[in-house]
């Protein structure tokens, strides 16, 4: 049992739903994100998605993308990320996954990877260029190593497919809202409802919504059918604004600002 | 279900699966059923109906092993595969099945045929550059003249394929990358030819340097939406293709101009570029009486050099160049030869060569040449150098700019930048042989694109 089956089993338990924010790490510096994922446990957030910066992320919309190039453009290096994550850890009760390509899990090694992520606390990965086809070395790498492998089913996703994913993923699955890039949406689509509660029946796996997901209303209208929901450009727009560039705003007030998001959030749940 | 009987020895079972292994000689076919070849296979591979292996334009027997890949899973050796969000998988499981169904569909070939005929003015000349032989002083050098085509490059033999294939699938819609603008320029032309609205990702730095192509685009109706992420550059473009399909699937093809990506594209394109050393073997045939010493080819994204390689390592071994772009110098960001310098690694949904610095991050590249200007490569490209089949080599701008005012001086021909690094190692490879010896070189496109920018590149007006 990792961490993450824990915090699905004792929210099942009490009838309650996770909600997960998603950060880049080292937007704009690490010591930041260190703070706000302090704040964001504080808060009562469930789990956190940390963003590895990736130079061609080809999943991910505007506001994630210039988040991965300014903390690209800071210098930040994948030892330097998991150095902040292993001191942060110990202080956090929420599991951290990271979501990160492949390309960077290859180029450092699956088995490194691994290592160096368990080694920071890390419970899981989400790893969105690498679909269910791909990952068979890595899911049995993770599964050895008790490290959730969270694989993810879109619209798009034949049912057939999406049983096969369902096996195939530990943790949760990360149901996407939409076909897509990530980014804010102000309506999601309206079949959405009906293809989680079809999963719902196939798995009993902890369902979690993401893409596209900015509002109370949104939670609302998922909390009946997922486990859990996953926020990440509404978070990381408004990390922006901690840049000379973007706004300018204090480190303070942006953890505030973000923390104040999050609460009102876990208020809809 | 019908199909052309292969010459002996008779196709087994395992080379009925693999489409691409079984192709044949049209002269030696007759017609026979897929009972005839294995009793009752169709009904225990009720799949068999999307699985080409009667290729009507095809030609060639194919002994080498890797004639047969992609293996099923989309591999070359090691390389390959599809590292793509799920949300793609989709419409890339419907491409390789709507590709493989159009490949053996003679309506589909016959149509292609044509419009390579009419449209883009196949078959392409073999041209012997006779004064370039006398300066070389070594091997006959002779042009595969893709710069002859319709839009001046190789790149319009895969988006008329795909335009084709964009049809057949009932999609309304075509975006594309660039970089040279050459591939935008062609995928623009098949969409007016075919009446598809088109929208082409460039980069704001390739605009900028290749501005004769994003006119010709938007004269024929397209939209070009410059890039501004990143370098700004090729890869930038693939990006932000990628990330229009994901939310455009359902009613969109991305016509992709090279042969990278996940599978099947870097099946598909070199499939549709294998015409071009098709036609170099039968016209080496004819003029020669027997096949060239040795064929260069340049390597942006790896398609010119794909087509023109492919139906030689299917069938021969004649030794094969493929030339990167060495740009200024061997340093990390001063070059773009992912194949010379690069690691395995993932890139644009292929595991592939790849310039990455240790955290995998891919790096910026250079080249003065925009298509050459890439940090990937393709797969197949990747399984050749591991099997060691295709040498590649590297050049840097500087030789290619001397080699593209040479080819213009001595020949009357004016090289795109990137074919010129082609010809700048052709050179070298003809210099290392014999008088009574062939080299032929890809001449993937024409230069006119490229004039004003190496222009700007020598600050002078020696033009
Ligand atoms: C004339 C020409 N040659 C070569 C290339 C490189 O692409 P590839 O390696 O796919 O042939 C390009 C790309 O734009 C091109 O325009």
């Amino acid at each position: 049992m990792s961490s993450i089956d824990d915090l699905f089993a004792r929210l099942r338990s009490e009838g309650k739903k996770a909600f997960m924010p998603f950060v880049t790490a080292a937007d704009p510096d690490l010591e930041f994100t260190q703070s706000l994922l302090k704040a964001l446990d504080a808060t009562g957030c469930h789990l956190a998605e940390l963003g590895i910066p990736y130079s061609d992320p080809i999943a991910d919309g505007p506001v994630i993308q210039a988040s991965y190039t300014r903390a690209l453009n800071g210098g930040v290096k994948l030892e330097a990320i998991f150095d902040m994550v292993a001191n942060t850890t110990p202080q956090l009760s929420m599991p951290i996954v990271t979501m990160v390509s492949y390309a960077i899990i290859y180029r450092l090694g699956l088995d490194e990877y691994l290592k160096q992520a368990k080694a920071a606390g890390v419970a899981g990965a989400i790893v969105p260029d690498m679909p269910v086809d791909e990952s068979a070395e890595f899911a049995a790498k993770c599964r050895a190593a008790d490290f959730s492998l969270i694989q993810l089913i879109t619209p798009t996703t034949t049912k057939q497919r999406a049983i096969e994913i369902a096996q195939q993923t530990t943790g949760f699955i990360y149901y996407v809202s939409i076909a897509g890039i990530t980014g804010e949406r102000t309506e999601l689509p309206p079949d959405l409802l009906d293809n989680l509660r079809w999963l719902r029946q196939q798995t009993d796996l902890p369902i979690c919504v993401g893409f596209g997901i900015s509002k109370p209303e949104h939670v609302e209208l998922l909390k009946p059918v997922a486990d859990g929901m996953i926020v990440g450009s509404a978070i990381v727009r408004k990390i922006a604004c901690a840049h000379p560039a973007e706004g300018g705003k204090t480190a303070a007030t942006v953890i505030t600002d973000v923390s104040d998001f999050a609460r009102t959030m876990i208020d809809a749940m | 279900m019908e199909v052309e009987r292969p010459p002996e020895p008779v196709v087994g079972y395992s080379a009925l699966l693999k489409n691409t292994t079984i192709r044949f000689k049209q002269s030696q076919s007759q017609r026979i059923t897929v009972d005839d070849l294995v009793p009752g296979f169709q009904n225990h591979h009720p799949k068999l109906t999307h699985i080409a292996y009667a290729m009507p334009t095809s030609f060639l027997d194919q002994s080498s092993p890797d004639a047969a890949l992609p293996d099923d899973t989309g591999r070359y050796g090691d390389f390959g595969g599809r590292y793509v969000p799920e949300t793609l998988i989709a419409a890339l499981d419907q491409l390789e099945e709507e590709y493989l169904a159009a490949r053996q569909d003679p309506t589909f070939q016959s149509e292609l045929d044509e419009l390579l005929r009419d449209f883009v003015g196949r078959p392409s000349p073999l041209y012997f550059a006779k004064r370039l032989t006398q300066r070389c002083g070594g091997a006959q050098i002779w042009f595969k003249r893709e710069d002859l085509n319709h839009t001046g490059a190789h790149k319009i033999n895969s988006t008329i394929g795909q335009a084709l294939l964009t049809l057949r699938m009932g999609k309304k819609r075509v975006i594309a990358e660039t970089g040279a603008g050459q591939h935008g320029v062609a995928t623009a032309t098949a969409c007016a030819h075919f009446g598809l609205p088109c929208i082409v990702y460039m980069g704001e730095e390739d605009i900028r340097r290749q501005s004769p192509n994003v006119q010709s685009m938007r004269t024929m109706g397209a939209e070009i939406r410059p890039v501004t992420t990143g370098s700004r550059t090729l890869r930038d473009a693939v990006n932000e293709a990628m990330r229009d399909w994901m939310g455009s699937v359902a009613d969109t093809h991305y016509i992709l101009g090279s042969v990278v990506g996940p599978h099947p594209f870097p099946m598909i394109v070199r499939d549709f570029q294998a015409i071009i050393g098709r036609e170099t073997i039968e016209q080496s045939q004819t003029r020669f009486g027997r096949l060239p010493d040795a064929v260069v080819a340049c390597v942006g994204g790896g398609s010119n050099a794909a087509g023109m390689f492919y139906p030689f390592v299917a069938e021969t071994d004649v030794p094969l160049i493929g030339v990167e772009a060495g740009g200024h110098n061997d340093d990390r960001g001063q070059h773009a030869s992912s194949l010379t310098f690069g690691k395995p690694g993932v890139l644009h949904g292929s595991f592939s060569y790849v310039l990455q610095d240790e955290d995998g991050q891919t790096d910026d590249v250079h080249s003065a040449s925009a298509g050459l200007d890439y940090p990937g490569v393709g797969p197949e490209h990747s399984h050749w150098k591991k099997t060691g089949r295709v040498q590649y080599r590297s050049c840097r701008d500087d030789a290619a700019l001397e080699t593209f005012d040479l080819i213009a001086r001595t020949e009357g021909i004016l090289p795109a930048l990137e074919s010129s690094h082609a010809i700048a190692t052709g050179m070298e490879v003809a210099q290392e042989r014999g008088k009574d010896e062939i080299v032929v070189i890809c001449l993937s496109g024409r230069g006119d694109k490229d004039a004003a920018e190496i222009q700007r590149l020598r600050g002078s007006e020696q033009f």
